[in-house]
């Protein structure tokens, strides 16, 4: 039978520890502000700003032109004008230059006729800039020749709207790393904090010594475990309106969709992570063991839920690996909620998911403890 | 509702609080507790004496079942303790070895809390809690963390919190270990008032000079109960030699000399004597301190001594060690 009077009991006891425990504290409320500001401005899968050289051999109205189309992009920042293909590689050959655009010396009659060439020297020894170097080249070439094309009257068919990949982006249409990371800290953080935290919950009871008193006494596995349980709830939610608010404060980032449904599923989520730390706790024989398993957990839980790399091009056996982790689905919400104000008839492929996992997992952890010794 | 709880909550009208029959505990080879049999009575102030190691704390925890037995049966308060273990859990307190206190909760947070998981009512908790204190003289210190207390106050907070319920039987697995004399005592007087109200208790130590303050004790080695009474009962029957006390010096080699003396059963150092074991019909004590003498040794006096428990339990402890072929 569950004792109200048992259940506060274990529930007080935790807020005083963590009351108490200063640091611990400190961390809890410190680690979501500062990885979202961390997260949010470092981890930047759109390149800008690359250096970039030019070498326009035409020296002329259209090169300079091409080349200031190219800036204009912000994606490129220049660095050097030079007038010979070695002097630009040699930009590259020494760090100076990450880029370099080579106008050939007949490019003005080229373009008019509708074959002009210009030639890019990308260092791809970091792929993610070389592709976005490439990529905005063409596109300035392309809306440079359907301008000209325009101009000459050439084209009636083409006058159609240009081909901007830019244009098309939804939901975030900067194309901001920020705005697909953010949302996802929210899950991550979550699933970092909560499982650390109860998964030395019992460990250190048990190294304490306190657990051969505790279980002597008639608290229930339940009572002991939601009673634990219950003060990270609320660390949860605080963390979680945390995140929300430096993604407001700091980034621009507002959510779309209904906050109380946020907040509903988050519980959820929530639980479904303290359930994980809790079956740790029952399995792991020391604090050192019981982090070294969180961190186990938490290492896939980073990599293969989509936070970081999208699913869609992971192997297909990983793809179905990602879907026990409940962050997958907890993520597909978020971005859902916080980006497009998806309601919950769509998103419901990734609540029942969690519906499912939070009980089960808990039920694991309480079914786990023993209230004997071996 | 009420009425149905108290009359749930009831454990049977027993005689004893605690009965043993041939309980036994085995770690895969080793037979931590070896087939002991021993019952408690209604308010009284059980010992468990034995060595480091000898099975004491293995047999509390089956008792308070949170370890079940490999054999045997035993009740607590009238429950069985292999099947019916969280009846007995509403009706006993524990203090282990380690005392259990969150250090970083105030004396009296930790009271609130084993009160609250004992169910106390509010209605009592605070005048519950408050006469506990004063009586273990606490009340100055109610608002100190407990990490900040030295080993005696830790000591007195662990059992006032293994208490605050009024179980019917306390469990104390070497309460005074590392305390100060002084500690000690206020300790054993706090133990025996409530045991004069009616509760019984089971306390184990190493301390052999402790041995007198029980009713009655077991005396258990290796797993094995090797002498159960009252301490008087146990001197009486359990020591079957004369015990001589000398005292001289130097005392190392008093005991090198005694050692390979014929009539020498066994030595034991106390203090600034030695304490000699001889059969029950040697009387020739000067030949002794003539041995003595030419060893050396400078007798100051010597004359026949009743054994206290400690020369008792060294004598079955080197007995039991014979009987199992292990050196000492």
């Amino acid at each position: 039978m569950f004792r109200w009077s048992r259940f506060s009991a274990i529930a007080y006891k935790e807020f005083i520890h963590m009351r108490r425990d200063r640091l611990s504290f400190a961390v809890m409320l410190g680690i979501p502000i500062l990885q979202v500001t961390v997260f949010g401005f470092a981890i930047n899968t759109t390149v800008d700003h690359i250096p970039l050289v030019v070498c326009d051999l035409s020296n002329s109205k259209e090169g300079r032109d091409f080349a200031q189309r190219l800036v204009n992009t912000s994606y490129f920042d220049l660095v050097g004008w030079v007038d010979s293909y070695k002097s630009a590689k040699s930009y590259i050959d020494h760090e100076k230059a990450k880029a370099a655009a080579l106008i050939p010396e007949n490019f003005p009659r080229d373009l008019r006729r509708g074959e002009a060439q210009v030639g890019v020297l990308v260092d791809a020894s970091d792929p993610l800039l070389a592709s976005s170097a490439l990529s905005t080249v063409a596109q300035v070439g392309l809306i440079m020749n359907i301008e000209i094309m325009e101009e000459s009257g050439g084209g009636a068919g083409l006058s159609s709207p240009a081909i901007d990949v830019r244009t098309r982006a939804l939901y975030n249409p900067d194309l901001r790393s920020a705005v697909y990371i953010v949302p996802g800290l929210i899950g991550v953080i979550l699933t970092m904090t909560m499982v650390l935290i109860t998964s030395v919950a019992i460990v250190r009871e048990r190294e304490h010594g306190a657990l051969e008193a505790l279980i002597t006494t008639p608290v229930s596995k339940i009572e002991l475990m939601s009673g634990k349980i219950l003060p990270y709830v609320v660390v949860g939610y605080v963390q979680m309106t945390l995140v929300l608010m430096v993604a407001w404060l700091m980034f621009d980032i507002t959510p779309q969709g209904n906050i109380a449904f946020l907040y509903s599923v988050g519980f959820l989520f929530i639980v479904a992570s303290l359930g994980v730390g809790m079956v740790i706790s029952t399995i792991a024989k020391t604090q050192i063991q019981a982090m070294q398993m969180s961190f186990f957990f938490f290492l896939p839980n980073i990599l293969l839920s989509g936070f970081m790399f999208p699913i869609s091009s992971m192997p297909e056996i990983i793809q179905k690996f990602s879907q026990i982790l409940p962050l997958t689905y907890f993520l597909v919400f978020l971005r859902g909620v916080l980006l497009k104000g998806t309601g919950p008839a769509e998103l419901w492929p990734y609540i029942w998911p969690l519906l499912i996992f939070a009980p089960a997992i808990v039920t694991v952890g309480v079914l786990k403890f023993s209230k004997k010794l071996t | 509702m009420h009425f149905l709880e108290a009359q749930n909550n009831a454990s049977p009208d027993i005689e004893f609080v605690i009965e043993v029959e041939g309980l036994s505990k085995r770690y895969g080879d080793i037979l931590a507790v070896d087939n002991i049999e021993f019952n408690i009575k209604k308010g009284e102030v059980f010992g468990f004496l034995g060595p480091n190691g000898s099975g004491k704390t293995t047999t509390i925890r089956m008792l308070c079942g949170i370890l079940q037995p490999t054999s045997g049966t035993g009740r607590t308060v009238g429950f069985d303790i292999s099947t019916q273990s969280e009846r007995i859990k509403e009706h006993i307190g524990y203090m282990s070895q380690k005392f259990s206190l969150y250090d970083d909760l105030t004396v009296i947070e930790n009271l609130r809390f084993y009160a609250g998981l004992h169910s106390i009512p509010k209605s009592v908790r605070e005048n519950r809690i408050a006469q506990v204190l004063e009586r273990a003289g606490l009340q100055d210190r109610r608002l100190q963390r407990a990490g900040s207390l030295s080993g005696g106050w830790k000591q007195r907070v662990a059992l006032v919190c293994s208490m605050v319920h009024q179980p019917k039987v306390v469990f104390l697995d070497e309460p005074t270990a590392g305390v100060d004399p002084v500690s000690r005592r206020r300790f054993w007087e706090m133990i025996y008032r409530s045991a004069e109200e009616g509760s019984t208790f089971l306390v184990t130590t190493h301390y052999m000079d402790e041995a007198e303050r029980f009713d009655r004790l077991v005396f258990i080695d290796k797993g094995k109960l090797i002498a159960q009474g009252t301490p008087e009962f146990i001197k009486r029957t359990e020591f079957r030699h004369k015990l001589w006390e000398i005292k001289c010096q130097p005392l190392s080699t008093a005991e090198e000399v005694l050692r390979h003396s014929p009539d020498v059963i066994e030595t034991s150092l106390q203090g600034v004597t030695i304490h000699v074991a001889t059969s029950l019909q040697f009387s020739d004590v000067d030949s002794l301190v003539g041995a003595l003498t030419r060893g050396g040794v400078k007798v100051e006096s010597i004359h026949e001594t009743v054994p206290s428990l400690e020369d008792v339990f060294i004598s079955l402890a080197a007995g039991n060690n014979e009987h199992t072929g292990e050196l000492t």
